[in-house]
């Protein structure tokens, strides 16, 4: 018997630490070479560490949502070989999704030891081979973590790439094929299962108090928004935008539209609304480098579109808005929400933006206070359309209205800046033939 | 020269570095591909595709030889064939043209710009080539390394005068009488084979106690028997001590300890290959290897970030249809989309005679990963089809877990099996049972019946034997 301390690799360029985001493994389980043990998060993605060996895991070296140094002891396993060896995994670089996905897939409270059993590698050796129910005992050790016989799952290529892309790591996956080979059914299944929300609990009074360490994408989110309200100045400027032409105009492209056309939401037209507003104040579609004191203005409009995903939120981008037309921007609208939905959306296509949009359709409110997705200096928060009375000089008359609550970086966007894009950008939705025509 | 900057720089343009270049190209990302030869790397130029023509026309050549002799059971009768070997060769050089320009154009058509030039790494990022008209320097965001490798020498026997590489034999316009091949690797027997079927007479000397000793004995057997019929000596347990001192021979020290001289036209060293990691800068961005190879992860990636490493520059099995997949992957990885390596198997074919088709594991390497296997074994003199081809030599066997059924691998030796391999592959990369396989109309008369019938053995209800 020997023991192998496992490090944590260098996940990354110049990362020194990562955060434990999901333990796949605990005390007691035994596992194969390369079975995942567990997943680190760093700035850049979610990274998933393999087992270098077969062995029992004795010791776990980090609690879900530790941050822990590259180099540091993260699992230790007793291997059958005789030397003690010290292993620094190869990392393996996963899907996006995985960020996302990891409270969905993962094992949950079971997974996360306690202090105590953490710190006392217990002195049993190596049992003998877990037998997966339905399936005949073998010569080779099952882990608890993979129920596939030999450590590989069994799939068609077709079905592993399909899993690879929606970021499904199929040792996770029951295969009820033959052989248990995992079929696309399986997977499918597999990914319902994955937005499944909790069963509704009875009336009663509770008293306990749930400590929920935010880890992984939360965290993420927590430390963007903090950093951004604490380096970032905001001056909110809200104002009102007659969008009844606008939603004429909307309903009647989405009556006579091709039928492969994307159907028209308002925010492509916002989009190319932004487009030509930015086309005057070039300033405000800029990332501001507030260390170098430089404002890099981008000639590229690249609009982030806050949306609220099942694993939380999440800006996909759609680059190149002003080489786009409204149908265009509709469709590549449509296309990004998608991926960013389904968990397939790639890393570039959720960073790079250079302004923000965030709307919340029907639950969008009178006012928000958007905050801006830093290091951009502008973001304009979209409010819900609501039927008003409005007085046009000689009655009331119904109109639909829509606030736009908009964001600005002080330190680079003066107040009159800020109104002034605001009031170019209700010109042009107010009068929505602006939007298209030249000069 | 002005600089060129590009998304993706790849360095060679073999097998592992077009198949990235055009893949990349088909994606959108701006690609740029370096080499100093024709595309197409050892494959198209001086291995795959040149040895199989050689070895095509050999088996001509002794076919119609065998029908000069008025044997043949099939009552024909024909005149003795004689053998314009330049010819031969000019005709293996026409279909290398062919494929080379096909590569080429191929990516040119997927936008891929080609330099022709030898490429060396400044650093991670940069590459200078010598052209013919200077020194081109080219930044890349991501840059893939795909250098191949090359025939292995021996300290003891260095290649030059009658000591030549595959490559050299390859494009002899001449026949020699006597030809000795140092390794009986495949490269070394379907070459050694090729000749000995155009009239050289062969000896093999092979230092392991049995020829292609990387697979096992049951699939090895008939082409050892063959050997024997066409008159080539193989020596194992052998080895080849240098030149012999009067010109023209190799002093060669038996099993049993005793030290001869074989005389030799030419003495062909096919000792393996080894992987291209000099001359183009490897000094310069230092990366972690794993042997002699470059160490790369599930991705292909080396210890340097936007650095990856394809084809045989990376390790076993050195195959070009491995460094095909690994090639469009990378690309693939380049482009944004997620891929790792996930492949059940990559087998490997060797063009002997007969074929033999390696796909997934051997019973022995099942049985030594501790997995209890169920293997059966078809012969192909129980298959109609290989008695009209007078391919009755040979056998298809089928391993599989002895309680799932699920198949570990498939194996077989046999004349024109190479064919078969495709089926061989899909079955295991699909996770194919014994009962997949044995519920497949396999058509009859043919060869692949083969398959099926080895997977009702292993069930225990073979119909056909």
């Amino acid at each position: 018997m020997g023991e192998l301390v496992l490090k944590l690799p260098d996940v990354g360029e110049g990362i020194a630490e990562a955060e434990l985001v999901e333990w796949h493994v605990k005390i007691g389980d035994l596992v194969r070479e390369d079975a995942p043990l567990a997943a680190v998060m760093t700035d850049k993605a979610t990274v998933e560490i393999p087992s270098p060996a077969e062995g029992e895991v004795v010791w776990l070296g980090a609690e879900v949502g530790d941050r822990i140094a590259v180099g540091a002891g993260l699992v230790r396993l007793r291997t059958p070989a005789q030397e003690r060896v010290t292993a620094t995994a190869t990392a393996r670089e996963p899907p996006m999704a995985a960020a996302g996905a990891a409270g969905h897939t993962g094992s949950g409270a079971g997974a996360r030891p306690s202090a105590a059993s953490r710190n006392e590698p217990p002195p049993a050796a190596i049992r003998p081979p877990e037998a997966v129910p339905s399936q005949p005992v073998e010569g080779v050790r099952h882990s608890a973590a993979a129920p596939h016989e030999g450590g590989k799952p069994v799939a068609s290529p077709a079905v592993r790439l399909r899993a690879r892309d929606a970021g499904v790591d199929l040792r996770q996956v029951h295969g009820t094929g033959p052989a248990g080979r995992i079929t696309y059914e399986d997977l499918d299944a597999f990914l319902a299962r994955g937005s499944r929300t909790a069963p509704v609990q009875a009336m009663q009074a509770r008293t306990s108090v749930e400590d929920i360490k935010l880890v992984g994408l939360r965290r993420k989110v927590a430390e963007k928004m903090s950093a951004a309200n604490t380096h970032i100045p905001h001056i909110t400027y809200v104002e009102e935008v007659d969008v009844t032409a606008l939603e004429e105009l909307r309903a009647k492209l989405n009556l006579e539209k091709r039928q492969d056309a994307p159907k028209l939401t308002l925010l492509p037209f916002l989009m190319r609304a932004l487009v030509r507003a930015i086309a005057g104040q070039p300033h405000l579609n800029a990332l501001f480098d507030d260390e170098a004191g430089v404002l890099h203005q981008h000639a590229g409009v690249h609009i982030g579109i806050a949306a609220q995903t099942p694993a939380g939120l999440m800006v996909p981008v759609v680059k190149h808005a002003e080489a786009l037309d409204l149908w265009a921007c509709a469709a590549e609208l449509n296309r990004l929400a998608e991926a960013a939905r389904a968990g397939t959306a790639t890393r570039g296509e959720l960073s790079g933006s250079t302004i923000t949009v965030t709307s919340l359709g029907s639950l969008g409110g009178f006012v928000s206070t958007p905050i801006i997705n830093y290091p951009e200096v502008a973001i304009v928060g979209v409010n819900k359309i609501t039927m008003r009375p409005v007085w046009n000089g000689a009655e009331f008359v119904p109109r639909k209205i829509m606030n736009l609550s908009s964001s600005f970086d002080h330190r680079v966007v003066d107040g009159w800046d800020a109104a002034h894009f605001v009031q170019r950008i209700k010109a042009l939705l107010e009068t929505p033939a602006l939007i298209f025509v030249n000069g | 020269m002005k600089d060129m900057s590009c998304k993706l720089l790849v360095i060679g343009a073999g097998p592992a570095g077009y198949v990235c270049a055009i893949r990349a190209g088909q994606l959108g990302i701006d690609t740029v591909i370096v080499e100093a030869k024709k595309p197409g790397g050892t494959c198209l130029n001086v291995g795959c595709i040149p040895s199989k023509a050689l070895i095509h026309a050999a088996n001509e050549f002794e076919r119609a030889a065998r029908l000069a002799d008025g044997k043949s059971p099939l009552g024909i009768v024909a005149g003795a064939p004689r053998l314009d070997l330049a010819k031969t060769v000019r005709w293996k050089d026409g279909i290398v043209g062919r494929l080379t320009g096909g590569v080429a154009g191929l990516l040119k058509k997927s936008g891929v710009k080609i330099v022709e030039g030898w490429g060396r790494f400044i650093d991670g990022k940069t590459i200078e080539a010598e052209t013919e008209m200077g020194v081109q320097v080219i930044r890349a965001e991501q840059v893939v390394i795909a250098t191949g490798s090359e025939a292995a020498a021996l300290p003891n026997l260095p290649f030059g005068g009658a000591v030549i590489s595959s490559a050299e034999a390859l494009a002899l316009t001449s026949l020699p009488d006597r030809l000795i091949v140092v390794g009986a690797g495949y490269i070394g027997l379907e070459l050694g084979t090729a000749f000995a079927k155009l009239g050289s007479t062969v000896h093999i000397v092979e230092a392991q106690s049995r020829i292609l000793p990387q697979y096992d004995a049951e699939l090895t057997e008939p082409v050892t028997r063959r050997l024997r019929e066409l008159g080539v000596t193989v020596l194992t347990g052998a080895r080849a001590k240098r030149l012999a001192p009067k010109a023209g021979g190799l002093l060669v020290e038996t099993s049993d300890g005793q030290a001869v001289t074989l005389p030799a036209d030419r003495i062909l060293v096919a000792a393996g290959r080894k992987p291209l990691t000099e001359g183009w800068g490897l000094d310069a961005i230092d990366l972690d290897m794993d042997g002699p190879f470059i160490r790369i992860d599930g991705q292909c990636r080396t210890s340097m970030r936007g650095v990856y490493a394809i084809g045989d520059v990376t390790g076993e099995p050195m195959l070009a249809h491995r460094a095909f997949a690994q090639g469009a992957m990378v690309a693939e990885i380049a482009a944004g989309k997620k891929r790792s390596w996930d492949k059940v198997c990559i087998p490997a074919v060797c063009f002997t005679d007969p074929e033999i088709v390696s796909a997934g594991l051997s019973p022995e390497a099942a049985r030594a990963a501790g997995i209890e296997v169920k293997t059966a074994i078809f012969p192909f003199r129980a298959n109609g089809r290989a008695m009209t081809l007078e391919n009755e030599t040979g056998f298809i066997r089928v391993t599989a877990r002895a309680g799932s059924h699920l198949l570990l691998g498939i194996h077989g030796v046999g004349a024109g099996i190479a064919e078969l391999s495709a089926g061989f592959g899909l079955a295991l990369e699909m996770g194919a049972r014994l009962e997949d396989i044995a519920a497949t109309v396999h058509v009859h008369p043919t060869q692949s019946e083969g398959l099926l019938e080895a997977a009702l053995k292993a069930l225990g209800h073979p119909i056909h034997i």
